[in-house]
């Protein structure tokens, strides 16, 4: 597809050793812990997605992870070191971060803005390669048309998109996003996780929170499901996700049954909407969850 | 003819029939957009201009000097400099003497100094509003309005009251430079929240820090003698008038260091409008930018503030007009600024120092006079895009 070809990702081992790891990771706001003793390993070749209901420490768990709030208790180590013991920069050469708002302050263009995903490698011979790296972010967001648009001008998702671009246009082994998916159509949607999925494929790794449990399913590896700031469950879709303890952790009924290698997952619906309110019971069921039209085939 | 039509009606289909971009060449996504020629343009012409207007304000005043004179008393000076650096053998061609006894003086002990300080002022006040605004991460931030120049002028002042020379003639601008820095430290520290700065908060710090310094300034002016009280006053003004060689030989190199260290922060302040963490990730170290930029900006303030008083707006209006032709990137930004501000306040001070014979009007009253009606223009479609104060 470009000159990039596969991800560029220094030759760790698939499976091996650890390249980001949080142990007994506690984070504390005030008196209150909004992670408690996390233990989590990534390795090399992983997409792990982090779900859970609001307020589990999804989010936290990934600035965390980022190194932009500051463990209570326990360690986060890139490559086995500290994060702390790393500076900005060699940070921002093993892994790019994806924060969940990208407001940007002056009205750069989209194209700007891309191009400074590849600050990192500024004055490195890696920067011959920035060209290449900038088209291929440019098509794994599919923003061509709006290179020459103001970012401050553009929608939510569209925002999002060239953010995403940004952040794959650094072309760092290691990519952590904070809700990627957001405010993306589900085209995007499904494109931004295939794209995280081809990364991690390639040696990659990923780590992304998701709380589309069906996207995450589909595409992700390894699911980890937190709960009041600890991990529940933590494995392959077929092993992490279950009927009984997603619908324990959402409060709501939560149907998974297994599909070749991983399962789907689908809300119950236990109230049905009055019939005069909607005009259709399929389309009404539809209606209630947007995020489901795409599967509406298999159901 | 029918051939044309057909292709016209064709186009918009092929616009909608291309769903995957996917597939375009990578070159058409590499193509840029502000091409480098505009930026090049502008400065050629901002060079240009402030070059004719120097020439021509050179022969403004109550001694008229035509230009021919002054190119030739230009160049006769170049001569004897080049002479004495021991390249005599390179001579400019001299176009006229000048013919009136005094004007040689006039143009090289009052006017040129003058002028050069006005370039100088001007360009340390627009590349401090840049900067400032680049870290602040808002457009409506200013060394003037949110009171770093007032924090700059009051330490100006008490330097003045209390007589203090223990750094010579250099005494008056360290004071205004401490000053300057805890004033935007303190904006610093107040407006933002969350790592960003709210228009709101920025214009009521910028009045607090106003009201304490206007109280400070109005303690020195009270406490002083008749004469320190006029040169206090003349502070508040803003005015070049009575600049000296010796007053330019301070702001010179102020305003170099100051310039050269905004230009070396560009990059960074590029990334840093991507938000503080998002900068971060891409390898900016934040606190040491934040630092850096801060005392940047109190240098440029205080060389500005410490010989010429407040001068408000500049940093405000040139920028944002840079900004509208430039793009928002910093390097074009800052060094373009520069210009814009070196030849807005030339002309602001010919207009001073010329638009009522026998009289020198304060440059601050004529840039806030423009300056003021401007941002409140920025600050109401601030409002309006944003859809409140934010």
């Amino acid at each position: 597809m470009t000159a990039v070809g596969a991800t560029p990702v220094e030759t760790t081992p698939v499976g091996t050793t650890p390249v980001l790891e949080a142990r007994g990771l506690t984070v504390r706001f005030g008196s209150r812990d909004i992670l408690s003793g996390v233990d989590l390993a990534v390795r090399a070749g992983e997409l792990v997605a982090l779900v859970g209901p609001n307020g589990a420490g999804k989010s936290t768990l990934l600035h965390a992870l980022s190194g932009d709030v500051p463990a209570s208790n326990g360690v986060v180590e890139l490559d086995g070191r500290p994060l702390r013991a790393s500076s900005p920069i060699d940070l921002a050469r093993r892994r790019s971060v994806l924060t969940q708002s990208n407001e940007v302050s002056f009205p750069f263009s989209a194209r700007e803005v891309v191009e400074m995903g590849r600050a990192p490698w500024r004055g490195r011979p890696e920067a011959d390669a920035d060209e290449a790296h900038v088209a291929r972010a440019v098509a794994d967001a599919e923003i061509a048309p709006l290179l020459d648009r103001f970012v401050t001008e553009l929608s939510g998702g569209e925002r999002a998109r060239v953010a995403f671009a940004r952040v794959r246009a650094q072309a760092c082994p290691i990519i952590l996003l904070d809700e990627p998916t957001a405010s993306l159509d589900i085209r995007h949607q499904e494109r931004v996780v295939e794209r995280l999925r081809a990364h991690s494929d390639a040696g990659g790794a990923a780590v992304v929170v998701l709380h589309d449990l069906d996207l995450a399913a589909a595409y992700a590896g390894r699911v980890v499901v937190l709960d009041a700031g600890r991990i529940r469950s933590d494995g392959s879709p077929r092993e992490a996700l279950s009927s009984a303890l997603l619908s324990e952790v959402y409060r709501h009924p939560i149907d998974v049954h297994p599909e070749g290698h991983t399962v789907r997952v689908r809300p119950v619906r236990t109230t049905r909407p009055t019939s005069a309110a909607l005009p259709s019971a399929p389309h009404a069921e539809r209606h209630l969850d947007p995020r489901r039209k795409d599967h509406s085939a298999h159901d | 003819m029918s051939a044309a039509i057909a292709r016209v009606a064709a186009a918009p289909g092929d616009d909608s029939d291309d769903p995957t971009p996917l597939d375009r060449d990578s070159d058409a996504v590499i193509a840029h957009h502000r091409p480098a020629r505009r930026r090049r343009t502008l400065t050629w012409s901002l060079v240009v201009a402030t070059a004719a207007l120097a020439v021509v304000s050179a022969g403004l005043g109550q001694l008229a000097i035509p230009v021919p004179e002054i190119l030739g008393s230009v160049a006769l000076h170049t001569n004897d400099a080049l002479s004495t650096i021991g390249l005599g053998g390179i001579r400019l061609p001299v176009a006229a003497v000048p013919s009136h006894p005094n004007a040689d003086a006039t143009l090289w002990s009052i006017r040129i100094p003058r002028i050069t300080m006005a370039l100088l002022v001007g360009a340390a006040l627009a590349v401090g509003g840049a900067l400032m605004q680049g870290v602040f991460r808002n457009p409506l931030a200013e060394p003037g309005v949110v009171g770093v120049s007032s924090g700059a002028a009051v330490a100006a002042s008490v330097a003045i009251v209390s007589g203090a020379t223990f750094a010579g003639p250099l005494t008056s601008p360290l004071f205004a430079f401490v000053g300057g820095l805890v004033a935007t430290f303190l904006v610093y520290l107040a407006a933002r929240s969350g790592g960003r700065t709210e228009v709101v908060t920025l214009v009521l710090t910028g009045i607090a820090v106003n009201a304490v310094c206007g109280a400070g300034i109005a303690l020195a002016t009270f406490l002083s003698s008749t004469q320190q009280r006029e040169q206090i006053v003349f502070w508040q003004l803003g005015s070049l008038n009575g600049t000296r060689w010796q007053d330019v030989a301070i702001v010179a190199p102020v305003t170099a260091i100051g310039i050269v260290g905004a230009l070396a922060l560009a990059h960074r302040l590029d990334l840093l409008a991507l938000g503080e963490r998002q900068a971060r990730h891409l390898g900016v170290s934040i606190e040491r930018t934040r630092v850096i930029a801060i005392v940047l900006v109190a240098v440029l303030t205080a060389a500005a503030v410490a010989l010429c008083g407040i001068i408000a707006f500049v940093g405000l209006v040139v920028p944002h007009l840079v900004r509208l032709v430039l793009g928002p990137a910093h390097r074009a930004l800052l060094s373009v600024s520069a210009l814009g501000g070196a030849l807005l306040l030339l002309a602001a001070d010919t207009v001073a120092r010329t638009a009522v014979p026998y009289a020198d009007l304060p440059i601050g009253m004529l840039t806030a006079l423009v300056g003021g009606p401007f941002f409140f223009w920025l600050l109401r479609r601030t409002r309006l895009r944003s859809g409140g104060w934010g």
